[in-house]
C-alpha cells in the first residue's frame, strides 16, 4: 500500500460487491414484506428463522462493506484482528447478555401486564 | 543529574523504529480505531434497543404498520419501500465515495473531485429523505386513544384494518378555546387543543357498528395485535385519557412510547454522523480541488474520510435490519 503509483483500478470489483449488496438487500426487502408464514412464524432461539436470516444477510453486508469497500482486505493481519476481533467479541458479549436480561424481565413482569378491562 | 536522552538505537517495530507494525499510517490507524470504539457506542444502542424489545416482545409495536409512506403515494400501505430506497441511496454514496479513494490511488484529480461530488449529494439526498420520515412518523397516520394506564388503542374495521379517527369521529360543537396569555389569566396558558377529543371519538365509535379496537398485545402464534370484540371495547374506552396523534418523546401512536424513543435517538444520532460526514467530505472536496493532495503527493486523506463514511453505511446497515426488518 506505501506507493500509491503501482495501484491498478479495481473499479470492476467494487460494481461486483455493489451487485451483491443490492442483491442482498433486495432479497431483505422481498422477505420483510411477504414475511412467508412458515419462517416467520417459526420459534428458534427466542426468535423466528426469518430474523435469524435477517441477521446473517446484515453480516453479509457488513463483510462486504467492511472488507471491500473499507479495504480490510488490504490492511495487514494484525490491524484487521485489532479491529474486528475485538468489535465482534465485544458486541457478541454485550447483545447475548442484554437480551437474555430482557427476556428474563419479561418472564417476570409480562404476567403483570393487565391487558383486560 | 544527567538527563535521560531516548535515542533511536533500535530499529526494530517495537523498539521505536521507524517501521509501522500494523502496515497502516498513524492517521489510518487512528480513523480505524475510532470506528471500531463509534461501533461499539451504536451497540450499546442497539442492545439497549433489543433488551427494552425482548422485555415487552408481546406487545412492541410492528414495523410494517408504523413506516408506510412513501413519497407522492398518498393513501397507498407501502411499508419498506422507502427504507429500501434510503439503503439504496447509502451504498451507492459508498460506492461513489470507494470509486473517488480508487481515482486517488491513480492520482487523478478531476475523477477524485467528480466522485467526491456524487457522494457529497448522496449524503445530502439520504439526509432529507431521513426528514421526511421523521415527519411522517411525528405526524402519524391513525391516531390512537390513550387509556389511563398508559396503553395505545387503536380503531380498525371488520376486516381488521386500521382507521382514521377523522373517518368516524362525530363532530360535537364546543364553546371551548385554547387559553391563551392575551385571554384571562396573564401568566397562565396552556397547549393547543387536540383537533378531536376523546368524547368525539367515543361518540362516533358508538355510531358506527362496524368499528371495533385492537390493543397493543400481539397474538404470539400469528404475530399480530389482538383484536378485542366490539361488545367488549367500551370497558377499554370507559378508561380513555386522551387523543394521541403522530409519535414524539411522550407518547406514540403506534404503541410503546419507547419505540419512538430509540428511533429518534439511534436515526437521529446516525443522522448526525451522515451530516458530519457530509461536512467532512466538503471539505476534503474543496481540498481536493485547490489541488492540496496533489501537491502532497497522496489522496491518503480521501482514504480516511472515506472510511468514516462507509462506517456511517455500515451502522445504518444494522440499523435497517433492527428497526424496519427484525
Amino acid at each position: 500500500m506505501a506507493h500509491a503509483q503501482e495501484h491498478t483500478s479495481h473499479t470492476k470489483l467494487i460494481w461486483k460487491v455493489f451487485g451483491i449488496l443490492s442483491l442482498i438487500t433486495i432479497v431483505e426487502v422481498i422477505l420483510g414484506i411477504i414475511k412467508p408464514d412458515s419462517l416467520h412464524l417459526t420459534h428458534i432461539l427466542g426468535t423466528s428463522i426469518l430474523n435469524i436470516i435477517f441477521l446473517l444477510l446484515t453480516l453479509l453486508k457488513a463483510y462486504y462493506i467492511t472488507w471491500f469497500f473499507m479495504h480490510m482486505a488490504d490492511e495487514k493481519k494484525n490491524l484487521r484482528r485489532a479491529v474486528v476481533w475485538t468489535a465482534f467479541f465485544l458486541i457478541a458479549y454485550l447483545s447475548t447478555l442484554l437480551l437474555l436480561e430482557g427476556s428474563y424481565i419479561h418472564d417476570v413482569l409480562g404476567p403483570l401486564t393487565k391487558w383486560n378491562y | 543529574m544527567e538527563a535521560t536522552i531516548a535515542t533511536n538505537t533500535n530499529d526494530n517495530n517495537w523498539g521505536g523504529g521507524n517501521q509501522k507494525p500494523l502496515g497502516a499510517s498513524y492517521g489510518k490507524m487512528m480513523m480505524w480505531f475510532f470506528i471500531l470504539s463509534d461501533a461499539l457506542t451504536f451497540s450499546g444502542f442497539l442492545g439497549a434497543y433489543g433488551l427494552m424489545r425482548f422485555k415487552f416482545i408481546d406487545s412492541w409495536p410492528i414495523a410494517d404498520e408504523v413506516f408506510t409512506h412513501f413519497p407522492f403515494l398518498h393513501d397507498v400501505h407501502a411499508p419498506m419501500y422507502y427504507v429500501a430506497l434510503m439503503t439504496f441511496i447509502l451504498i451507492f454514496s459508498s460506492v461513489t465515495m470507494v470509486l473517488a479513494v480508487d481515482a486517488g490511488h491513480q492520482m487523478n484529480k478531476a475523477k477524485v473531485t467528480f466522485y467526491m461530488f456524487l457522494t457529497i449529494i448522496g449524503g445530502a439526498i439520504f439526509l432529507g429523505s431521513q426528514a421526511w420520515e421523521w415527519k411522517n412518523f411525528i405526524h402519524g397516520s391513525y391516531g390512537a386513544i390513550k387509556l389511563n394506564d398508559g396503553k395505545i388503542i387503536q380503531f380498525v374495521d371488520a376486516e381488521g384494518h386500521q382507521v382514521t379517527l377523522e373517518s368516524f369521529a362525530k363532530e360535537i360543537p364546543s364553546e371551548r378555546t385554547q387559553h391563551i396569555k392575551s385571554k384571562g389569566v396573564w401568566f397562565v396558558e396552556e397547549a393547543a387543543l387536540p383537533a378531536i377529543t376523546v368524547n368525539e371519538v367515543i361518540e362516533g365509535f358508538k355510531e358506527h357498528p362496524e368499528l371495533t379496537i385492537r390493543t397493543e398485545q400481539l397474538n404470539t402464534e400469528l404475530k399480530k395485535k389482538t383484536i378485542i370484540p366490539r361488545d367488549k371495547a367500551m370497558d377499554y374506552l370507559n378508561e380513555s385519557n386522551k387523543v394521541v396523534m403522530g409519535a414524539n418523546l411522550k407518547e406514540n401512536e403506534y404503541g410503546k412510547t419507547l419505540f419512538a424513543d430509540f428511533f429518534f435517538f439511534i436515526t437521529g444520532f446516525h443522522g448526525f454522523h451522515v451530516l458530519s460526514g457530509v461536512v467532512i467530505n466538503i471539505i476534503i472536496f474543496f481540498n481536493v480541488i485547490i489541488g492540496t493532495y496533489e501537491r502532497r503527493g497522496h489522496y491518503e486523506m480521501v482514504e480516511k474520510v472515506g472510511l468514516y463514511w462507509h462506517f456511517v453505511d455500515l451502522v445504518w446497515v444494522f440499523v435497517f435490519t433492527f428497526f424496519y426488518l427484525v
